[in-house]
């Protein structure tokens, strides 16, 4: 599987997810940079988290307008697994391939912790492997991570299932519905605020990222190795 | 200013225009002898710059000669930008703690930011990548408006500066008092790590080499940072607002990654941050520490403010800049690789063989200068030192033991006191997990980071309880650096080595130097039993307002290692029916306690005793006792004694408690403050050889799953019975609730 990490200037997580993705799948990513205008040839994009251009404006802002989002947005069209984390998550919402957008935390102030996650659908290719409604814990790290939409936009991510991730225990940052991670409406584009790259090691308090990236590369295989 | 309406060097010295500046009569009579003239209006401020107290360390140097510095493990001891201690495998840390107190007391938002920059830059100058920071804060107390505010912003500053670089901060420390109400304290350390071949030095060897500018461009803030900082403050804050410099996280992330690819490569010969005192500094110290000179065009610095004069571009000290020195011929290739990363490398001018800092500007020499005569040749001041009539009087005082009559009240009410309660109020708002090696998060004696791609470990811990520093600086100097130790041994790390924020009011005050003096050989005497030497740190004084001094904060960061990240320990027990045992024996020690302070509002007295041999001898058996797998958990007595470590111990078990016996008088038991204690708990079936290698260690009960901390005493007469979650509720909640005020 060919699977390309994107990289912006001020994007601070990537090497994070390259370790985890490898792992736990033993795929090994590329690292693709903002003025790449074509992902061709590539089987999933993941977008890192951090502060790509330093916030400057809302995060996401100016990275939208790299030509590397042109090639996002194809590979998306083409059905390809697009998996954004935290600020990857704001770069969607902007590129206009998720729905909404994200306001400041309600406490107005930068969060660090583990979080408890429900899997609201396990009927993706990124979460095909937990359990329907299993709790996990991931660790969030965001200042702007409180999703809100229209509730006519709320009421499509709620009938067409693309809640994906919801926040149980607490919602740490007051989001819209509990909201922590959605797909689009293909069910191909997963934006996620907590991060579970962070969570492969049972060293660092938790393996609930595992299936995560598991689920990706066995979906993928399923799809294409075994019709090959 | 335009460069016409500078005074000219008589006028200077005529009107003592170098006073202002922040140059004696006698200093600036120095430089003109260094010089053979009178220097100008550029070289006034070069001088009064790099002979600030902040660049030269003039009062405190022949101090910091009296520390430790050398030990197998040292590959770079102070003198660059940071110290470099071995770690095996051909790897190496490294790491230093700076403060940035004084423009933190003005605008907290910039100047804790700028100040984590700063020592962000000191550690990738080295050639290591940052991978750790920590911080140390001081306040006066949350119930001034004034402090809440300068805490927020601080904490605020530090978060969104080390949040966007991709550096984790994985702890500090934080104490509250009003000796620091109108002179906060904000240091911030941050640890690095490289291979041993691509440590970098800050110099400018071989004549025609090229010096380059790489970075951000030069503004007119922070003219004058250096001199600033070496003042006392004044009462009008709107014109010291204007030294105080803006940051800007992004830039120093793309620097960082700049400067990470720059030292792999064979062109370059010698980098430096611009810090304070910027290109000044940078400059001087280059040359001076390979024995050269240098030459610079300053019409070709980056500049982001129109007419900027000689003097305005030496002094600024605007952030994310660095100096380098590459190899002649190689600045297309250096150009280059700061273009990928948005960012401009300009060649400013070349390596010289007559040790001269040279100026050009609009074609005209604007200062010419000995390198030495700014960067070593300042003069050094042997301060006059008294001892304080307070201290005599605390020497003599005999403290009982305060009066205490509701134990159970009163260890709920020293959870809450802001130095002792939870900090995650402060520790949530900074991503401690960015670049998922965080083994051991805030809030444990010592944070734990893992070697990438290893299983090794590194333990970070800063530590000062000033209030005994106040009483007694020499054995509170020695407890700042045994308490840190003791920490990273909690950890399962053995020590490496340590570098030091001194943090002072002002020399200039007899009684004042005496505490620095004292707290240096304190500090110098733990150094040599723990051995963990002084590789680097910095110097902050003249922390006053209105004559009105901080308590002495000399700030311990130390590091340990873990060879094997499987012996990592927290202070949380971890299983019902663990036994809890007390290392060391209690005696009644409350002078600058928390007890103390609760009950009397006050500190006085002696602070407690320490014997470094013992407790070097407990640090050692403790710590072979957790390689050897015999503990399950490790954690120090500190403030608020036994009662305190104990209900800590508990928190975020969810669920646990203990039941513990603890003889003797029972204030004393419970509150004391008797140092080189531990209590640390150990499965069942570990006793006998966990007794066998910690001698001093006492079974005083066990680990329960009642979520309830009970305490009693010889007799069995219950003395504490407490609800181990409504404790860590008040415990928690303390700063929030303070804050909301």
């Amino acid at each position: 599987m060919k699977i390309a990490i994107v990289v912006f200037p001020g994007t601070t997580c990537e090497a994070d997810l390259d370790a985890a993705l490898k792992q736990t799948t033993g795929e090994k990513a590329e690292y693709v940079g903002h003025d790449i205008e074509t992902l061709e040839g590539y089987d999933a994009v993941l977008i890192p988290g951090g502060a790509s251009y330093g916030d400057a404006v809302r995060p996401g802002a100016i990275a939208k307008r790299q030509p590397v989002v042109k090639g996002i947005q194809k590979a998306a069209e083409a059905g390809k697994p697009i998996l954004g984390i935290g600020n990857g998550f704001q770069i969607l919402q902007e590129a206009g391939l998720l729905p909404g957008t994200m306001l400041t935390n309600e406490s107005l102030k930068f969060v660090c912790k583990p979080v408890k996650l429900q899997v609201a659908n396990n009927d993706t290719a990124f979460t095909s492997l937990y359990e329907s409604g299993e709790i996990i814990s991931l660790p969030i790290a965001h200042k702007k991570g409180n999703f809100y939409c229209s509730q006519s936009e709320l009421k499509k991510l709620q009938e067409n299932n693309q809640i994906i991730f919801t926040y149980t225990s607490e919602n740490p940052n007051d989001s819209m519905a509990d909201i922590a991670g959605i797909t689009n409406e293909k069910g191909n584009v997963l934006g996620l605020m907590p991060h579970p790259e962070r969570a492969v090691d049972q060293l660092l308090g938790s393996t609930d990222g595992v299936k995560l990236f598991k689920s990706i590369v066995q979906n993928w295989r399923e799809t294409h190795v075994t019709n090959a | 200013m335009s460069q016409m309406l500078e005074p000219n060097p008589s006028e200077i010295k005529e009107q003592k225009i170098y006073q202002e500046m922040g140059l004696s009569d006698e200093e600036f009579e120095l430089a003109e002898k260094m010089l053979g003239r009178t220097p100008n209006y550029t070289e006034t401020g070069l001088f009064s710059v790099m002979w600030s107290e902040h660049c030269s360390y003039k009062s405190s140097k022949h101090v910091l000669k009296k520390f430790p510095t050398e030990g197998k493990q040292v590959l770079q001891g102070p003198g660059e930008g940071a110290g470099i201690v071995d770690i095996g495998d051909n790897q190496a840390v490294v790491f230093k703690i700076e403060s940035h107190n004084s423009p933190s007391a003005v605008e907290p938002y910039e100047g804790a930011a700028t100040g984590v920059g700063g020592i962000v830059r000191d550690v990738f100058s080295m050639g290591a990548r940052p991978i750790a920071a920590m911080n140390s804060l001081r306040f006066g107390e949350l119930d001034s408006p004034r402090v809440r505010y300068l805490l927020e912003q601080a904490v605020a500053g530090i978060a969104d500066y080390g949040n966007a670089l991709g550096v984790p901060t994985v702890g500090g420390e934080i104490q509250f008092d009003p000796a620091y109400e109108s002179n906060p304290l904000v240091n911030a350390m941050v640890v690095g790590l490289l291979n041993h071949e691509d440590m970098q030095k800050g110099q400018a060897k071989g004549v025609g080499n090229t010096v380059m500018y790489v970075g951000a461009a030069t503004g007119r803030d922070g003219i004058h940072g250096a001199t600033f900082s070496s003042a006392e403050l004044s009462e009008d804050e709107d014109e010291e607002r204007a030294a105080v410099q803006a940051g800007d996280p992004f830039t120093e992330k793309l620097l960082m990654d700049a400067c990470l690819e720059l030292v792999k490569s064979d062109a370059l010969i010698g980098i430096q941050d611009m810090g304070a005192a910027g290109l000044t500094s940078s400059s001087a110290e280059m040359a001076s520490k390979a024995g050269y000179g240098v030459e610079m065009n300053l019409d070709l610095i980056p500049q982001r403010e129109m007419n900027m004069t000689a003097y305005e571009m030496m002094l600024s000290e605007s952030q994310e800049r660095m100096l380098i020195v590459i190899k002649k011929g190689r600045e297309q290739e250096i150009i280059d690789l700061f273009a990928k990363y948005d960012l401009e490398a300009v060649a400013v001018g070349h390596v010289t063989d007559d040790k001269m800092l040279r100026l050009l500007h609009k074609g005209q020499v604007v200062a010419e200068v000995p390198a030495d005569a700014l960067a070593e040749d300042a003069p050094v001041y042997h301060k006059k030192s008294e001892i304080p009539a307070y201290f005599r009087e605390y020497q003599e005082m005999e403290v009982g033991v305060p009066e205490v009559t509701d134990y159970q009240e009163t260890l709920l009410k020293l959870l809450q006191q802001p130095t002792v309660a939870s900090k995650e109020w402060v520790y949530r708002q900074f991503d401690h997990q960015v670049g998922a090696n965080t083994v051991v998060t805030p809030g444990s004696d010592a944070a734990v980071v893992r070697i990438p791609g290893t299983n090794k470990g590194i333990a970070i811990t800063t530590d000062c309880n000033s209030r005994y520093i106040y009483l007694d600086p020499e054995t509170g100097g020695k407890i700042a650096v045994a308490e840190a130790a003791r920490n990273v041994v909690c950890s399962g790390a053995e020590p490496l080595a340590i570098t030091d924020g001194l943090n002072f009011g002002s020399p200039d005050k007899p009684e004042t130097f005496w505490q620095i003096e004292k707290s240096a050989e304190g500090i110098s005497e733990a150094c040599l039993a723990l051995n963990s030497p002084v590789i680097g740190g910095n110097v902050s004084l003249y922390n006053e307002k209105g004559g009105k001094a901080i308590y002495p904060t000399p700030i311990i960061g130390m590091v340990g290692l873990i060879p094997d990240l499987a012996h990592a320990t927290t202070q949380s027990f971890k299983e019902a029916g663990d036994l809890v045992y007390i290392v060391g024996e209690t005696k009644p020690e409350f002078g600058g306690s928390e007890l103390q302070k609760l009950v009397h509002d006050d500190i006085f007295g002696k602070a407690p005793a320490i014997d470094l041999a013992v407790e070097a001898k407990r640090q050692k058996q403790i710590l072979t006792a957790i390689r050897e797998g015999l503990v399950s958990s490790a954690h120090d007595i500190s403030e608020g004694g036994a009662a305190v470590a104990l209900a800590e111990c508990l928190f975020g078990t969810d669920g646990l408690g203990a039941e513990v016996t603890l003889a003797g008088d029972k204030t004393t038991a419970l509150f004391s403050e008797t140092q080189s204690r531990f209590i640390i708990s150990v499965k069942k079936d570990n006793q006998a050889a966990f007794e066998e290698t910690v001698k001093d260690a006492m079974l005083i009960g066990e680990v329960t799953d009642s979520a309830e901390l009970v305490i009693l005493n010889e007799n069995k007469e219950l003395v504490i019975k407490s609800d181990s979650r409504k404790m860590e509720e008040a415990w928690k909640g303390a700063i929030p609730s303070l804050l909301n005020k």
